[in-house]
């Protein structure tokens, strides 16, 4: 214990004399949830709408006003030009293209029906999907307003349809930047944590200081914990910092407990802290040890669940997530912070991810070789 | 020269391959208490790696070896115990004080607190840094450093030190320094290891081992090396020897 003591006096020492040490503790977790908050959104804004109108009529003008006052759609008149329209959509300067076709009045009076024709890049097909689904919703809306007007709804015998009104749970506004930033804060500790752990025990090993250490009688697990302890403190702070600014400038609601928030975090990073020494033991110097973080940690990122649901990923992918610690954080914070979930409602993940530290922890002391 | 009896490093056929590499082939020699014993030979004679051995760094691939006493196959930390050592490569933190570095070794090393801050005046003392006391390793000139480190390296007074081409990089008067220092405490009966490639050095130790390809090729005084090769110097020795004459 106290040989403990004196090796973490001594990494505390060194990280707050190092002068980039200080900005990447304290400045990169801000950034990252400032920045990263507002760009990574699957919202849809400002979809590049192109209109060809080859009617003319007031109520293809009416059809085309519609978009233009929705938030969600940026209006651009092609006039009768389909071309022009799709040379746009060829360059990329345009989402979609809806096409009225010319008699689009008429025929709706006459028939009560018409068709538009939509041309949509689907390069992304999520978003395609998404805009899509935008765009027919306001056409159906605008289709609502014509048939009161004309009369018909009163009339005549329209079917009145399932009248849908949503509720939506937990995150009532719909309000992504709520559902990022739990998912960012986990991305934060996760790449501090492991990246400033692993790195700072196989720089021992490029200096050699490790050598003057690896010939006194200390012991590996001391070894080893000594350099966990410094970077989970760290990346605990950051935590903290990530829940302050979630909280007060994202008015993010904290529903759940913070101290079983804390307990299971604190679990989690001595998994991604002994990953991240497991991974130094093996390497021998800061280049190895970035690619095989990245290669990980990208692995990891992709497939836990921060954008996409783990829950609509193939059978095989679940079964990876298994051994993906931050697919068990992924869903515990969002859990807690977002849903109140408490200690019963995350046991399971709590054990798997103890059970997990204890392995990963294992895994760094025993592959710490004292001897070569 | 030390008339002492019991071996504090017995070594007997201790032979290191990497794949077909031999680093060490069959060294045998044994070093009594109190000696400074050199390991002299050029780069890639296996000095560091006989060295490593003995520290419990490295593992050897076979022989039969103990080190104050203890086997290096299954008491590898009893032996750190009982030594220090001081490497060629660099292996003080340089970002952290004099002080803290002394502090933490100390601390490593199971000395008390009082223990730790005795020992570190004296130190200080007596290598005249005590104005550098919170200086930062990184801007301590080279020669100071490497006094520093084997300072460090015999603070919790082991039985040997152990010093991998101590003096790399150094000018001359500061290495006749460094001696100076080694002297002084092989006084107090610790045994120094040493290994060099430099033949001023060769002629401050009691006794040289010459190594050349892993193997020894000589082992006396450098009284009697110089002797039995009929040279006036250990620098005439070891050219004789690497250029195989006898």
């Amino acid at each position: 214990m106290r040989t403990i003591l004196f090796l973490l006096q001594k990494e505390f020492l060194q990280i707050f004399r190092n002068r980039l040490m200080l900005p990447v503790i304290f400045v990169l977790p801000l950034v990252q949830l400032l920045i990263l908050v507002h760009a990574a959104t699957l919202e849809m804004k400002k979809i590049d709408l192109v209109v060809v109108n080859r009617d003319l009529s007031t109520w293809s003008g009416r059809l085309a006003q519609k978009f233009t006052a929705s938030p969600f759609f940026r209006v651009q008149d092609a006039g009768n030009n389909q071309e022009a329209a799709q040379e746009l959509l060829r360059k990329g300067q345009a989402d979609m293209v809806m096409v009225i076709p010319a008699g689009f009045e008429r025929n709706m009076m006459r028939e009560g029906e018409e068709s538009v024709q939509w041309l949509v890049d689907a390069i992304n097909g999520t978003t395609a999907g998404l805009s899509y689904a935008y765009a027919s919703a306001i056409l159906a809306d605008f289709h609502r307003e014509l048939l009161q007007e004309t009369g018909y709804s009163a009339g005549m015998d329209l079917p009145s349809g399932i009248n849908v009104r949503e509720r939506y749970w937990y995150n009532p506004k719909l309000n992504y930047k709520i559902f990022m930033i739990p998912g960012i804060m986990v991305l934060l500790v996760t790449i501090i944590g492991m990246f400033l752990s692993a790195l700072n025990l196989v720089r021992e090993k490029e200096l050699g200081t490790i050598e003057q250490i690896n010939v006194t009688p200390i012991r590996k697990y001391q070894f080893i914990i000594g350099k966990l302890i410094p970077f989970w403190v760290i990346a605990l702070f950051d935590l903290s910092v990530g829940l302050t600014i979630g909280y007060f400038l994202f008015n993010m609601p904290i529903l759940g407990s913070l101290p079983v928030l804390f307990a299971f975090a604190s679990l989690y990073l001595m998994v991604i802290l002994g990953l991240g020494l497991f991974i130094s033991t093996m390497a021998s110097n800061q280049q190895q040890v970035m690619f095989i973080g990245f290669f990980f940690i990208i692995v990891f990122i992709l497939m836990s669940g921060i954008f996409t649901s783990t829950e609509t990923m193939p059978a095989w992918a679940r079964t990876v997530n298994i051994i993906n610690p931050l697919a068990y954080f992924m869903r515990v914070i969002r859990m807690i912070i977002l849903k109140g979930s408490g200690l019963t409602d995350i046991g399971r993940e709590m054990i798997a991810i103890g059970i997990y530290a204890v392995l990963a922890m294992g895994l760094a002391v025993w592959r710490y070789r004292k001897v070569t | 020269m030390a008339a002492h009896n019991t071996p504090v490093i017995d070594v007997k056929e201790m032979t290191k391959t990497f794949g077909s590499f031999v680093a060490n082939d069959r060294l045998t020699f044994r070093v009594e208490r109190g000696e400074i014993f050199g390991f002299l030979g050029a780069n890639g004679a296996g000095k560091t790696t006989a060295v490593r051995i003995l520290c419990g760094l490295s593992a050897p691939t076979s022989g039969q070896i103990t080190v104050a006493g203890y086997d290096v196959w299954t008491q590898s930390e009893q032996i750190k115990r009982n030594i220090g050592y001081m490497s060629q490569r660099f292996s003080l933190y340089e970002d952290i004080t004099v002080y803290e570095n002394i502090r933490l070794f100390g601390g490593i090393y199971g000395l008390s607190r009082r223990q730790i801050r005795e020992r570190a005046g004296e130190l200080l003392g007596r290598l005249g840094l005590e104005n550098q006391r919170d200086t930062l390793i990184a801007s301590l000139p080279l020669g100071w450093r490497q006094k520093l480190a084997f300072s460090i390296a015999i603070i919790h007074r082991p039985g040997i030190v152990f010093l991998d081409e101590p003096t790399g990089g150094v000018d001359p008067i500061t290495r006749r320094q460094f001696w100076d220092l080694i002297y002084e405490t092989a006084q107090s009966l610790i045994t120094v290891f040493v290994t060099t490639h430099y033949m001023d050095e060769a002629e401050y130790c009691d006794r040289l081992c010459v190594m050349d390809e892993g193997r020894i090729v000589a082992m006396d005084t450098p009284y009697r090396l110089k002797q039995q090769y009929g040279a006036q110097d250990m620098n005439e020795v070891f050219i004789k020897i690497a250029r195989k004459e006898i």
